[in-house]
């Protein structure tokens, strides 16, 4: 796999945000397939997360002057769902399953390995903006137990040796 | 068993829509739209498909409940969401066969007479919310979507709408509020989304695989599908079987088998020869279930029967080597962090059980805590709470204190008095053991 890693703006680079033509182009893209503007407000975030890295206070007022809501509510759903980064994340980030297959079939033995091998704990990053740790909830995919989800791609079936060489290959790339 | 909704996994090039041409698809969908949306609608109510999501329900009947008289827009929602603890089958079918998918809406979609449809898939699932798309484009291609689908005066769009994050959004309710752009927060029933749904519009919700399930009926007949499992519970299902077995997997098998057939034939035993000592028949939210009811049949009616649930048909494993104490603690752990917060009893009863079972596996379990546990239970379920996520934390921990009372007895007879005593704060607010999340 190949996965793709995020590059993140600096928080100073998106304190005031404008969207340009092409992010104008993709939103009106999506606001035709609902009746309300308000349903347009997952995809659009998606949209922004895509282009810049993360949600930030500044992604969340364009997005809520775009949509005609309040910065507030947009904030509101943004808190609520678990994978909007409200600050830069690392370049890649590795979401480990910590749900009943994957703690039962060597999920706990690859945080523990995890943890070693990078210095980080759950919520932290690597101190050069590599790698972040996250301890997730069931990624659908137990029957692959242990899964780590790293970005947007999954990798199943894993054990310290196999998750060993993919972070090699990520980190020969970053 | 044949292959019905698997049947085109390990099929060369399966996801390709000449491929799912080659074998019949986009009959089922040429088929219903010769017929009244009404008569589609029996066929599925006589084929006796039940819903695949969770709950069971009838699948035709639920189509019934949409106001034939509403004169505004309705929709049709595939629920993709696939988020409950060992349940990974939905995924398994959009991989291999989206076009299945993508029929399945279309069918529904017309039967209750929307013309707009969403799949709403889990954030997580990037590359298969990919592949919809991509089935949804080929299929508008070649003029199965958009205006005037085939001739037949029929419109219909499918949008595909990606979750963010939050297992509620599962639940219908919540999910509904989400596709609105708000937070997950499940709403007050009723009224029923088949009537109050989406935008305020009569809607239907249907599980990916429920929805898998339509084309076929329409392709080969309600009665052959009726023909598959037994009476009341027909059909192929798919079951997820994760956890200490030999081989995990998506399996395809007649509503009807039995746990022992699934986890001896199918998935090759336990694993290392160990022995079995409990598992969930339906994800994390079916009431757990002990070795020695394995002989059980893996369907709706005989798991009711046996007090517990099929739910997803996620079975998940374990050996004699699980500490039904972790087991239940982990389970905690999932419903505390996504308990939606509306309601007291799911809100504070999750944390609190997870907050007792912490501290018991931290070695400071006391003698009143398996009925404490129980007794926050029996607050969140039947009824007393907005969504059933209130029983989905309460059934499993309460069936584990149940079914494995000794080993939380012998956990409070291997804690010292001191121990037991010596609590900075009630119940818990020492270091979590297992993940620490
Ligand atoms: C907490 C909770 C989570 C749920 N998660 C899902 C899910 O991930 N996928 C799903 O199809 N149904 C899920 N359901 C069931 C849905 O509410 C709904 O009943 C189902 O999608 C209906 O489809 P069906 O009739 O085809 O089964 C969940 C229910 C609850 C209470
Ligand atoms: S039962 Fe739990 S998840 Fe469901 S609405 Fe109430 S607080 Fe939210
Ligand atoms: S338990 Fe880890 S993916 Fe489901």
């Amino acid at each position: 796999m190949s996965t793709r890693p995020v590059v993140a703006a600096r928080p100073e680079e998106i304190t005031t945000v404008t969207f340009d033509s092409t992010m104008e182009e993709r939103i009106a893209d999506v606001l035709r397939r609902y009746p309300t503007k308000r349903a347009a407000l997952l995809p659009v975030l998606w949209l922004c997360q895509e282009r810049y890295g993360w949600i930030s206070p500044g992604v969340m007022q364009a997005v809520a002057e775009r949509l005609g809501e309040s910065p507030a509510f947009v904030e509101g759903a943004v808190s609520f769902y678990t994978m909007y980064y409200t600050e830069p994340p690392a370049r890649y980030v590795l979401q480990v399953c910590t749900t009943l297959s994957c703690a039962m079939c060597g999920g706990r033995e690859l945080v523990e390995h995890l943890k070693g091998r990078l210095g980080i704990g759950f919520g932290e990053k690597t101190p050069d903006g590599s790698f972040q740790l996250v301890g997730v909830q069931c990624l659908g995919a137990c029957g692959g137990a242990p899964v780590v989800q790293i970005n947007d791609d999954y990798y199943e079936n894993l054990d310290a040796g196999r998750l060993d060489k993919v972070l090699d290959e990520l980190k020969g790339r970053s | 068993m044949e292959a019905v909704l698997l049947r085109a996994r390990g099929v060369a090039d399966s996801r390709a829509i000449t491929t799912y041409l080659a074998a019949g698809g986009y009959e089922g969908w040429r088929k219903a739209l010769s017929m009244t949306p009404d008569a589609v609608t029996q066929a599925v109510t006589d084929s006796e498909l039940r819903g695949r999501g969770g709950a069971g329900f009838p699948t035709g009947r639920k189509w019934s409940f949409v106001p034939k008289d509403h004169p505004g827009p309705r929709y049709l929602i595939c629920n993709a969401d696939e988020s409950e603890p060992g349940t990974f089958k939905d995924r398994e079918i959009i991989e291999h066969d989206p076009h299945q998918v993508v029929e399945g809406v279309a069918i529904a979609s017309y039967a209750i007479k929307a013309t707009t449809a969403y799949i709403y898939i889990r954030g997580e699932f990037v590359r298969w919310a990919n592949i919809l798309e991509e089935a949804i484009t080929e299929a508008r291609a070649r003029g199965f979507l958009g205006r005037n689908v085939l001739g037949s005066g029929v419109d219909l769009d499918i949008w595909v709408h990606r979750g963010a994050g939050a297992y509620i959004c599962g639940e219908e309710t919540a999910l509904i509020e989400s596709l609105e752009g708000k937070r997950g927060f499940p709403r007050l029933k009723p009224p029923f989304p088949a009537v109050v749904g989406v935008f305020g519009k009569p809607t239907v919700v249907n599980n990916v695989e429920t929805l898998a399930c339509v084309p076929h009926i329409m392709n080969r007949g309600a009665a052959w599908f009726a023909s598959i499992g037994r009476p009341r519970n027909t059909g192929p299902k798919l079951f997820s079987v994760s956890g200490h077995v030999n081989r995990p997997g998506v399996y395809e098998l007649p509503l009807g088998v039995t746990f022992r057939e699934i986890i001896y034939e199918h998935c090759g035993g336990i694993r290392g020869g160990r022995k079995l000592k409990a598992f969930f028949p339906g994800g994390t939210s079916a009431p757990i279930m002990t070795g020695d009811e394995v002989d059980v049949q893996a369907d709706f009616d005989a798991c009711a029967q046996a007090g517990t649930m099929l739910g997803s048909g996620g079975i998940i494993v374990l050996d004699e080597t699980a500490d039904m104490l972790d087991v239940a603690d982990n389970v905690a752990h999932f419903y505390a962090h996504e308990s939606c917060g509306q309601c007291t009893p799911c809100r504070e009863g999750s944390d609190w059980c997870m907050d007792i079972l912490d501290r018991m596996l931290a070695g400071h379990a006391r003698p009143g805590d398996p009925d404490t546990l129980l007794r926050i239970c029996r607050f969140s379920s039947d009824g007393m709470t907005i969504c059933p996520l209130g029983d989905a934390y309460a059934l499993p921990i309460s069936s584990i204190v149940n079914k494995f009372r000794p080993e939380f007895e012998a956990r409070i007879a291997a804690t010292t008095p001191l121990a037991q005593k010596k609590l900075p704060v009630l119940p818990w607010a020492g270091p979590r053991p297992g993940f620490g999340v």
